[in-house]
């Protein structure tokens, strides 16, 4: 609803001008407010270790020892897992695997979500009845469900390229909603009309017309669709649906259950994981809060008057929107 | 009318996509679960319901379209087949036992979530910049941000084990006597209950609340109540009769998505609580590769959630006339 909402709010007024210049996120200054500052430091942080990461643990995280269950120790940072791997040794190495999961994901799912909400909304007629029927009826079809069917159905050898394909089979539905609707609006606007009756091809059009003024809008649902694909391969991962050999954050989380890591209060070897994917979603998270809000101004926070006390501490909280970006914002739509 | 028989319509096409992919899943995946299952039972199963597996799982040797119509009319007849791990059970009676535990905890935190969210959704918008408004998204955008699962976990660990305040495995003590419904009984189940219905609303509660926020924000920005404004009637009158009860439409629409994603991670809460419903069910069976049974539930969900969402749609219709006149 809120991206529906932004379509009429999104500034498009130079677009007649240089519409190939006009690619919508692009021209945002980004990290301008505190929330999305605080997103992008941490998923800086997340993406820096999995990068260089297990440069920096070497070794390979399967490697079991002798010294099963220790508590976390200056030598084991988070102690050992029952066969005596290194609990850190693995959350460093899990990383690269759930972002890599992650991000493709949503790469994936969001082009699908270009591609047909996209040809949906500029054909119209019968392609678009049918496109939307589709995408309605895997909307309306519950998503979990059907992804552990499809996961339990999957013969063995189960690696990640599996994971991703049944996420992005399942998960893209609601982008290519979205999609659609933008799409319909956009191909209205005088600068699509004036490309068309100036004798562009259908090609053209929609993929240097309409699609680079959807920045903003695939940008969130990018966001959007990568959060869900990290909780939900976490979720197949934790239910045993992937190759339990390979290092992740959801992987390590099923191999703690089924040590019972929770009776034996062994809690460094199951919050890690889980706080690892909370914080990674969570910037996320904040960053697509913020395009949104720049998007939809109406959305924003705007404190009245300067406030005192516990709230006045709270406002100051990088989590919530400083009060100067409001002011600037307000500037800004005043000019 | 017009428009519920459209809805009704694409309501029948959506069940007949989902009866078809949970006939075709198992016939496009390459190998043979058959014989890994007769391993698996070590001569359990009798060559009659290995024969009964086969047709089931599109192994016969009968033309597709022939085992399709088969299917179908097994359907019709709720025959969803025999589960291979609780042999002889069939897959309905199966689902009979676990429905009750499903809909009992579902029922409590969807009413819950979807009640207490929408309420704080529309504090947050009429005291807009106020503590509830600032400092509450967020928290509940991080709360989102977490597996469902490993909330559950937390609170088992921090409540259930810790503190001991609630139990975290079943829906019954086994020293409960099921058969005798006296008022220790629904005492234990309610406890039973406590913990993954609170993770259930700590998890679905954000989406409320923030749709509620966005909705009601948009409401108030219109004229009837700056109308009502200018008038001068109570704030109270105004918060409640004049914004929060048009920007509650949109609420009933998201019913769609929500429930969606709640039976999502029900699923995973009733996995990790052992509570014995649809979604605990469909995980052992993935565990024991009980085909059938996991297709069994797939379908009872998918054809759930449809009638739900359908139910949602006329809502929404008598509530909302503009909906019902609308020409596409």
């Amino acid at each position: 609803m809120t991206v529906l909402d932004s379509v009429e709010i999104q500034p498009t007024n130079t677009s007649d001008m240089h519409p190939k210049k006009k690619a919508g996120f692009m021209r945002i200054p980004l990290p301008r407010s505190g929330a999305m500052r605080l997103g992008f430091g941490i998923l800086a942080f997340f993406i820096v270790v999995a990068l260089i990461g297990p440069l920096l643990v070497p070794g390979d995280p399967n490697t079991s020892t002798p010294f099963g269950n220790l508590p976390p120790s200056p030598q084991h940072l988070l102690g050992t897992t029952t066969i005596g791997q290194d609990i850190f040794r693995q959350l460093v190495d899990g990383t690269r695997l759930s972002l890599l999961i992650g991000f493709t994901c949503g790469l994936l799912t969001t082009l699908v979500a270009i591609i047909i909400g996209v040809t949906g909304g500029y054909f119209g007629g019968w392609i678009d009845e049918f496109l939307s029927m589709i995408t309605n009826v895997f909307l309306v079809i519950p998503q979990l469900p059907l992804i552990i069917v499809l996961a339990a159905l999957v013969p063995s050898g189960r690696g990640p390229g599996t994971v991703i394909i049944v996420i992005t089979i399942t998960g893209w539905a609601w982008g290519a909603r979205v999609m659609r609707s933008i799409t319909l609006t956009l191909r209205q606007r005088d600068y699509v009309q004036a490309a068309r009756v100036g004798g562009e091809s259908t090609f053209r059009l929609v993929f240097f017309e309409i699609v680079p003024n959807m920045g903003a809008i695939i940008a969130t649902n990018f966001i959007f669709a990568t959060i869900s694909a990290i909780l939900t391969e976490a979720t197949l991962e934790f239910l045993g649906l992937s190759n339990l050999n390979q290092v992740s954050w959801g992987t390590m989380l099923y191999w703690a259950q089924n040590n019972d890591a929770l009776l034996g209060g062994y809690w460094s070897w199951y919050v890690p994981p889980g706080v690892c994917i909370a914080l990674l979603c969570t910037s996320l998270a904040l960053i697509n809060y913020g395009i949104d809000s720049i998007v939809n101004p109406r959305l924003r926070s705007i404190p009245t008057e300067k406030p005192a006390g516990l709230s006045g501490l709270v406002s100051r909280l990088p989590l919530l929107f400083p009060k100067k970006y409001a002011r600037r914002m307000v500037q800004q739509h005043g000019e | 009318m017009a428009y519920f028989l459209r809805r009704l319509g694409f309501y029948l096409v959506a069940l007949w996509v989902a009866v078809t992919m949970n006939f075709l899943l198992p016939r496009m995946m390459p190998g043979d679960p058959i014989d890994a299952i007769i391993a698996r039972s070590q001569g359990r199963l009798p060559p009659a319901a290995v024969n009964a597996l086969r047709a089931q799982l599109g192994l016969s040797h009968d033309p597709l379209w022939q085992q399709y119509f088969t299917y179908l009319g097994n359907l019709v007849h709720g025959n969803l087949g025999i589960s291979f791990d609780y042999y002889p059970a069939t897959v309905t009676s199966m689902l009979g036992d676990s429905i009750f535990w499903t809909i009992n905890l579902l029922g409590v935190a969807l009413l819950i979530s979807a009640g207490l969210g929408t309420l704080l959704g529309i504090a947050a918008a009429w005291r807009r910049g106020s503590f509830i408004d600032r400092f509450i998204p967020p928290l509940l955008v991080f709360i989102q941000s977490i597996p469902a699962f490993w909330v559950g976990l937390l609170l088992i660990y921090f409540i259930g084990l810790k503190l001991q305040w609630f139990p975290v495995f079943g829906a019954i003590s086994i020293d409960t006597d099921p058969t005798d419904k006296n008022i220790n009984y629904y005492m234990d189940v309610i406890s039973h209950a406590v913990l993954p219905s609170l993770t259930l609303v700590l998890v679905s509660i954000g989406g409320w609340m923030v749709g509620m926020r966005n909705a009601m924000l948009n409401t108030l920005a219109e004229d009837h109540v700056v109308m009502a404004e200018a008038k001068g009637l109570p704030q109270r009158r105004i918060m409640y009769t004049y914004a929060a009860r048009n920007a509650i439409l949109p609420q009933v629409a998201s019913f769609a998505n929500a429930l969606g994603f709640i039976i999502g991670g029900q699923f995973l809460i009733e996995y990790v609580f052992s509570y014995p419903g649809l979604g605990f069910l469909s995980i052992q069976a993935v565990f024991n590769e009980d085909y059938p049974l996991i297709e069994g539930i797939f379908l009872f969900i998918a054809v759930a959630v449809l009638v739900a969402n359908f139910l949602a749609d006329i809502a929404y219709a008598l509530l909302d006339p503009r909906v019902r006149d609308e020409r596409r």
